[in-house]
């Protein structure tokens, strides 16, 4: 954690409150949306994949996560670090190759570990090392878990299937969070997936919770007694979260028609906020805009990382 | 003792002595005790810690990659080489690049083992010396088994580096004796776990230095043999433990010919990267380029006379010297 440690004082603390579902959502939001203008304004280099209309998933199940749970992410997973450090300077530090950065910028937006939370960029890797940490943890700390956000797209992957048989044999305490936004870069789940998702668990004799719903609080009262079997050390368990990506894959790569469009932003938890209570809602939404422009102003005056790890 | 004896007894010892290492691979528990028996004893001795799994290379590699994240020491074999390249996005991707692409080194007690090499009739696709497709990674050890150096020394040195390794076992030594004897040369052993073993006449300069890889060590030996009796030419024999990163063997001495004998065939080989680090060092005093010394551009066929043909041999690497050397 040395990088951490060096960060400079003066990053702004989180204003969101602990238990506070729809500030983290906005807060996660409104850094999407900057890092789309950063881009826009060639203030960052690669590329990145924003998360936009999937915020509620990682919101709703970061609670539920023991800090002594594993937690892997993927390509699209800054609201997965989000969600569980609440630290948009390091993040955004590390995408923009800045002092503080959570990884010195040698990861960047994909590749981001600190303490028990990794993420890497090819897709389905992580399963079977979900796996093998799962089962140090079902020996060594016995009640936690570990945790794998994959897309529907990564169904693909054979590695996914190996690690899902082994984790369910050897009844490793493994959470499979599958984020289904109906598409893989440009190509429709209807293209890319035989049969269901469901029956891929099934076929494993692993439990799988399909979840319509973007009710954080909501989805926490679904997945916590399921949740317990893996603790118990009972084996793995598939959430399949129904989604929709608001924004492009990467950026500006978006190749749906506007009917597909429509209804993906049709999709977005945003709505039920507004229509229960509009004038809340622009107002959190504002805060967390402010909030996140000022990181962002913050984390761009400072020097570059120094990147210091063995990598020359 | 033979060389899987030694490997057997070090892994016996290995998890013996680190109360969190784990073995895993296909088939690797009693009664059967793995393809070749390296493992035999283990999961009696260790029931939980050496683990069966299904036919899944890139799982087991990737889980062991989860144990060593989690801090455990984790072994993995792959129970014929050649199948390595399934693993390949676990190795190169996962675990190799984690040491480093995380900002700061990240250890990991790591060690995948690969039975490798020709000589038993297996066939194109279970004889080959992938060494060479693993070679250039950062954060990617590659070892090779040798006669001479003792594997509860190797298996530390490569934990101890806190990367993953790839440790190579040329099946055709499982049975060929440790330390064999090397009259009328004499054995060096090497000064670390991982460094060089050099075998040579006693006093006086050769006429040329062979280095070998652990797996074909003893036909190199054996054609330094038939050099000295039948064309008077003296060779000394380095032989490593660690394939890549290559150090420069200060025990070179004052070489101005030098060859590089291992089983891989043509193409892209690890001989030329240890080539390209001689020339670096010793170009000006030596008498002709690094030569290689390696199996034919070829798959290895399976009957016992078209394989011969293909693979490095004794006679292969006795005909480069010699005409070499005396044209
Ligand atoms: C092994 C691998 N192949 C291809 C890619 C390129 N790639 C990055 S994201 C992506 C689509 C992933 O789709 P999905 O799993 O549905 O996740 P989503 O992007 O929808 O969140 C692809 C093909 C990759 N990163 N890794
Ligand atoms: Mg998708």
């Amino acid at each position: 954690m040395t990088d951490l440690l060096d960060r400079p004082p003066g990053g702004l603390p989180y204003p969101g409150g602990d238990g506070d579902d729809l500030e983290l959502m906005l807060m996660i939001r409104a850094f999407e949306y900057k890092l789309l203008d950063l881009f826009a304004a060639g203030m960052l280099n690669g590329t990145t994949h924003t998360c936009l209309g999937q915020e509620h998933v990682p919101v709703a199940l970061s609670p539920l996560m023991d800090p002594r749970d594993h937690v892997f992410s993927n390509h699209r997973g800054h609201g997965h670090y989000l969600a569980r450090y609440r630290d948009p300077h390091g993040l955004l530090a590390e995408i923009m190759g800045r002092e503080g950065a959570v990884c010195g910028g040698v990861g960047g937006s994909q590749h981001i570990h600190r303490d028990r939370y990794m993420s890497t960029g090819v897709q389905g890797e992580s399963l079977p090392v979900a796996a093998g940490v799962a089962l140090h943890l079902s020996r060594a700390e016995p009640g936690a878990a570990a945790w794998a956000y994959i897309g529907d797209g990564t169904f693909g992957e054979g590695a996914v299937y190996e690690a899902l048989n082994i984790a369910a044999l050897w009844r490793l305490p493994v959470v499979v969070v599958v984020e289904n936004n109906g598409i893989a870069q440009s190509t429709p789940t209807s293209a890319h997936l035989a049969g269901t998702i469901a029956g891929r668990a099934a076929a494993f004799g692993v439990p799988h919770l399909a979840i319509g719903s973007t009710d954080p609080a909501e989805i926490r009262d679904i997945v916590a007694g399921p949740l317990g079997h893996v603790r118990a050390g009972r084996g793995p368990l598939v959430l399949e979260f129904r989604t929709h990506r608001l924004g492009p894959h990467s950026k500006g790569d978006d190749t749906r028609d506007e009917q597909a469009l429509r209804e993906a932003r049709a999709g977005d938890w945003y709505h039920r906020y507004a229509a229960a209570d509009p004038a809340g809602l622009a107002r959190v939404e504002s805060e967390q805009r402010a909030y996140v422009a000022a990181v962002a102003d913050e984390v761009a005056a400072r020097p570059p990382s120094t990147g210091r790890a063995a990598c020359g | 003792m033979r060389v899987a004896d030694n490997l057997n007894a070090a892994l016996h010892d290995l998890l013996d002595r680190d109360p969190r290492a784990y073995l895993l691979g296909e088939d690797i528990t009693d009664q059967y005790g793995g393809a070749f028996k390296i493992s035999r004893g283990l999961s009696e001795r260790f029931p939980g810690r050496v683990l069966s799994t299904p036919i899944s290379e890139g799982a087991l590699t990737g889980m062991a990659a989860g144990l060593a994240l989690a801090g455990d020491t984790a072994i993995a074999e792959i129970m014929f080489g050649d199948f390595v390249t399934l693993a390949f996005d676990q190795l190169v991707n996962f675990a190799a690049k984690s040491v480093t692409m995380y900002g700061k080194r990240l250890p990991l007690r790591m060690v995948v083992r690969c039975p490798s090499g020709g000589g038993r009739g297996y066939g194109p696709t279970h004889s080959q010396s992938p060494q060479k497709h693993l070679l250039g990674v950062p954060g990617l050890a590659i070892y090779e088994v040798s006669p001479f150096h003792d594997n509860h020394a190797v298996f530390g040195a490569m934990l101890d580096r806190g990367e993953p390794c790839v440790l190579f076992e040329d099946k055709v030594l499982y049975t060929r004796p440790m330390y064999p004897a090397a009259e009328p040369f004499r054995l060096t052993p090497p000064e670390t776990p991982d460094g060089f073993a050099r075998v040579a006449l006693p006093g006086g300069d050769p006429d040329c230095v062979i280095i070998a890889t652990g797996g074909t060590a003893h036909k190199a030996l054996a054609a330094m043999r038939a050099l000295l009796l039948e064309d008077e030419i003296t060779a000394a024999l380095l032989v490593p433990s660690r394939l890549y990163p290559f150090d420069f063997p200060a025990a070179i001495g004052a070489a101005n010919t030098v060859f590089v004998v291992e089983e891989s065939t043509a193409g892209g080989t690890w001989g030329a990267e240890v080539a390209h680090v001689l020339h670096g060092r010793m170009w000006d005093r030596l008498a002709r380029p690094v030569q290689l010394v390696h199996s034919a551009d070829s798959i290895i066929p399976t009957a016992a006379h078209l394989e011969e043909r293909v693979l490095v041999s004794e006679s292969s690497i006795h005909r480069a010297i010699r005409k070499a050397l005396r044209g």
